[in-house]
């Protein structure tokens, strides 16, 4: 810069970690001088390095090595790279009891992740507030205020990775799927032993459902303008247009409600789908390739998905979604981020209703557990996460050795999304000059509501270590302020 | 004719023949010495030295020592199990044995006589070596991360497969298991029946796109802890 050009002075605010939130992150704002917001950002700085040192491996390690890139929803990657492996030994047509067993973990593992979401990590911000004092808004201060929804988080939790534990063999990273099949059936115990608390956890995830919209009568307001934005949304649907978790054809809409593209088979995504690489964060940001970068760009996970769906298979949700969908501007999709709380309920209700419809299905006792077919050389396996579709491609050589791999996880493609709602919260919350603990609070209720999971399992429960800094467009520190460190 | 003698392991006094190996003789009589390079199909290595006891004061590998009659012999004290733990944690830091996604977890005779010996964390720091995977053969995988050097192929594979596809090279740090002197694994007449791949103690030699097939709680060492069926010395 030329002593001729007009310096601005820049405050960039820093906030990190981020905290309730799977993971490490930092969110930087650059205020000018006016006190406007003119970039926000969201940084992902742990690295992930599976898709390098995953090559050379044996295909068939794919489903339980990388999983071990999260310890909060490893399920997601272990079917979805089972997925994956099935199409590389011939066996993607699965047998029936293969299938709903992997759908059955599938289904445990939403409910416990959801569970986990709603009442461990956010519900501190519905029942307090966003502004209540940090040493009341956690999770401690739920279990003394609001007992019983603490231990009904808890129970739910709990009966989630049960359900998880008798298809994988362990609660987490377990190794039931395994490429064209699965491990194991499920015995007539198990089942009794599931079905015997089936109709209490029906009721407590209906009793979320009241939960979250009670929240919503309460604050109309906050809850349709708080981090509304309008984008793009990306899911699996069925083939009939039903919401399905475990499998289906890719499905995106405008913000509008209209059609982008539809019954996409996602071995083709790249057909659709591009990932731009920015300088300051590890994760990247993919886009609609036809939208381009600019207008590309979606949301996924709950929202997304129950935006996207012609209709949900299981009776209760489907009077939810249907309630839900009332709350669309004009109708067709829900464009605000505190949805995402309220969606996330629907699918948890959904989730155990799936359940206990698997659990009454004979399938899952049967012997025929694994398919062999053509092999192949390239793989891509879909599923929609807790928090969002998840990609998996692979290529392997002559020798069953992985040469390339390719993840695009949930997070990521909320990637844009969460900058959006963090620089959306921010305008709506900067006061003056002022850095105020409000800000921060509201900047993390807007992360949170993506439930993102920035790439390894941390709960932070605590103090929140904020780093503010004054800088100007060069660089010079011009104040800094720490707390809690 | 061999003569039957008397030993003692640690205060219980045990029948044997003359000649026999002390830790044949220890298993016969159902008492556990840790080991790992020993297969009871196959002539002893004393390679690895876990199956270290003292003998009449002196520390013997206990799976080539003959039994003499009248040895007083110890197995089970802190001193010895102290000395087999390092021997293992040094096999673990040596390879790249990631047991947390390896195929061969709950059946893996490295991961059961650790946990056998209470083993949580190596003493020594992980040496992370750069090592190849062999996937030439079109059944058979060799990981070398995973290869302890025991010997076990080498000996199956000369005197039960008789087929010398193994052998071990180099010395010291630098030994590696050498494949048919400097083939590929794809090039050799390796087999899927062959005895050289039953023997393996870590998954070092695998059969393809069989893995994970038994279900957590059901695997070898799930139930039944390396050792359990005898009365346990450490």
């Amino acid at each position: 810069m030329t002593a001729t050009e007009i310096k601005t002075v820049t405050r960039k605010i820093v906030i990190e970690p981020v905290t309730r939130v799977e993971g490490h992150g930092k969110v930087t704002l650059l205020v000018d001088e006016n006190g406007h917001i003119t970039r926000a950002r969201m940084h992902v700085v742990e690295f992930r390095g599976f898709e390098r040192f995953i090559q050379g491996r044996p295909f068939w390690e794919l489903p339980v090595a990388v999983q071990r890139l999260c310890g909060i929803c490893p399920v997601s990657h272990h079917l979805a790279a089972a997925k994956a492996t099935d199409w590389l030994v011939g066996g993607e047509n699965l047998t029936p009891t293969a299938q709903k067993m992997r759908r059955l973990m599938h289904l445990g593992q939403t409910f416990q992740s959801h569970a986990l979401h709603f009442f461990h990590l956010c519900s501190p911000d519905l029942l307090f507030g966003f502004d209540a004092p940090v040493s009341k808004r956690n999770i401690i201060g739920v279990i003394r205020e609001h007992p019983d929804l603490a231990v009904q988080g808890v129970m739910m939790r709990k009966y989630g990775q049960e359900i998880i534990k008798a298809t994988a063999g362990k609660k987490i990273h377990g190794t039931g799927a395994i490429p064209g099949g699965i491990n194991k059936n499920l015995s007539i115990e198990e089942r009794d032993f599931f079905l015997s608390d089936i109709e209490q956890m029906i009721e407590w995830a209906q009793g979320a459902v009241e939960l979250i919209k009670g929240v919503h009568a309460q604050m109309p307001d906050l809850m349709k303008t708080f981090g509304a934005f309008p984008s793009n949304h990306l899911s699996l649907v069925r083939e009939d247009g039903a919401l399905d978790l475990y499998h289906g054809n890719l499905r995106a809409k405008d913000s509008l409600g209209n059609i982008i593209f539809d019954q996409v088979d996602y071995a083709n995504y790249l057909d659709y789908i591009r990932e731009e690489v920015r300088s300051w964060s590890y994760m990247k940001f993919p886009f609609i390739t036809s939208l381009g970068k600019e207008n590309g760009w979606y949301r996924v996970g709950p929202l997304a998905r129950i935006n996207n769906c012609d209709f949900i298979p299981t009776p209760l949700a489907e009077a939810e979604r249907q309630e839900f969908m009332k709350e669309a501007e004009g109708g067709t999709v829900v464009n605000t981020t505190l949805h995402y709380h309220w969606a996330r309920m629907i699918e948890t209700l959904h989730s155990i209703e799936g359940i206990r419809d698997l659990l009454n299905d004979p399938d899952l006792q049967g012997d025929d557990l694994i398919v062999r077919g053509e092999k192949r050389k390239e793989c891509v396996g879909l599923i929609e996460a807790p928090r969002g579709t998840l990609f998996h491609h692979y290529r392997i050589d002559d020798n069953d050795q992985v040469t390339m791999a390719n993840l695009i996880v949930s997070t990521t493609n909320n990637n844009e999304a969460m900058n959006r709602a963090v620089q959306t919260v921010a305008a709506q919350y900067l006061d003056g000059n002022e850095i105020t603990e409000p800000l921060l609070n509201h900047i993390e209720v807007a992360i949170r509501a993506y439930d993102p999971c920035l790439s390894c399992a941390t709960h932070a429960i605590g103090k929140m270590p904020l780093e503010v800094e004054l800088v100007t467009e060069d660089g010079e520190v011009l104040d800094s302020k720490f707390k809690n460190r | 004719m061999k003569e039957e003698i008397t030993i003692t392991i640690d205060g219980v006094e045990i029948k044997t023949k003359t000649g026999e190996f002390i830790l044949r003789a220890a298993l016969n009589a159902g008492i556990y010495i840790p080991h790992l390079c020993f297969h009871p199909d196959l002539p002893p290595h004393g390679s690895c030295r876990v199956c270290t006891v003292k003998v009449n004061g002196r520390h013997m590998a206990s799976c080539t020592t003959p039994a003499e009659d009248g040895m007083v012999i110890t197995s089970d004290d802190a001193e010895l199990l102290d000395l087999r733990k390092a021997v293992i944690e040094m096999l673990f830091v040596e390879g790249n044995h990631f047991c947390m996604f390896c195929e061969m977890s709950g059946k893996c005779e490295l991961q059961a006589v650790a946990y056998r010996l209470g083993i949580l964390v190596p003493r020594y720091p992980n040496l992370f070596p750069q090592r190849e995977v062999d996937a030439s053969h079109p059944d058979v995988m060799l990981d070398h991360n995973r290869c302890i050097l025991c010997g076990r192929c080498v000996r199956a594979s000369d005197e039960k497969d008789g087929k010398h596809v193994f052998e071990l090279m180099e010395r010291g740090a630098k030994t590696r298991l050498g494949v048919d002197a400097e083939n590929n694994l794809g090039e050799t007449n390796l087999s899927i029946d062959d005895k050289a791949l039953d023997v393996c103690p870590v998954g070092a030699l695998l059969i393809k796109d069989t893995a994970y097939r038994i279900p957590i709680g059901e695997r070898q060492y799930d139930k039944t802890p390396v050792g359990s069926q005898h009365k346990g010395n450490k």
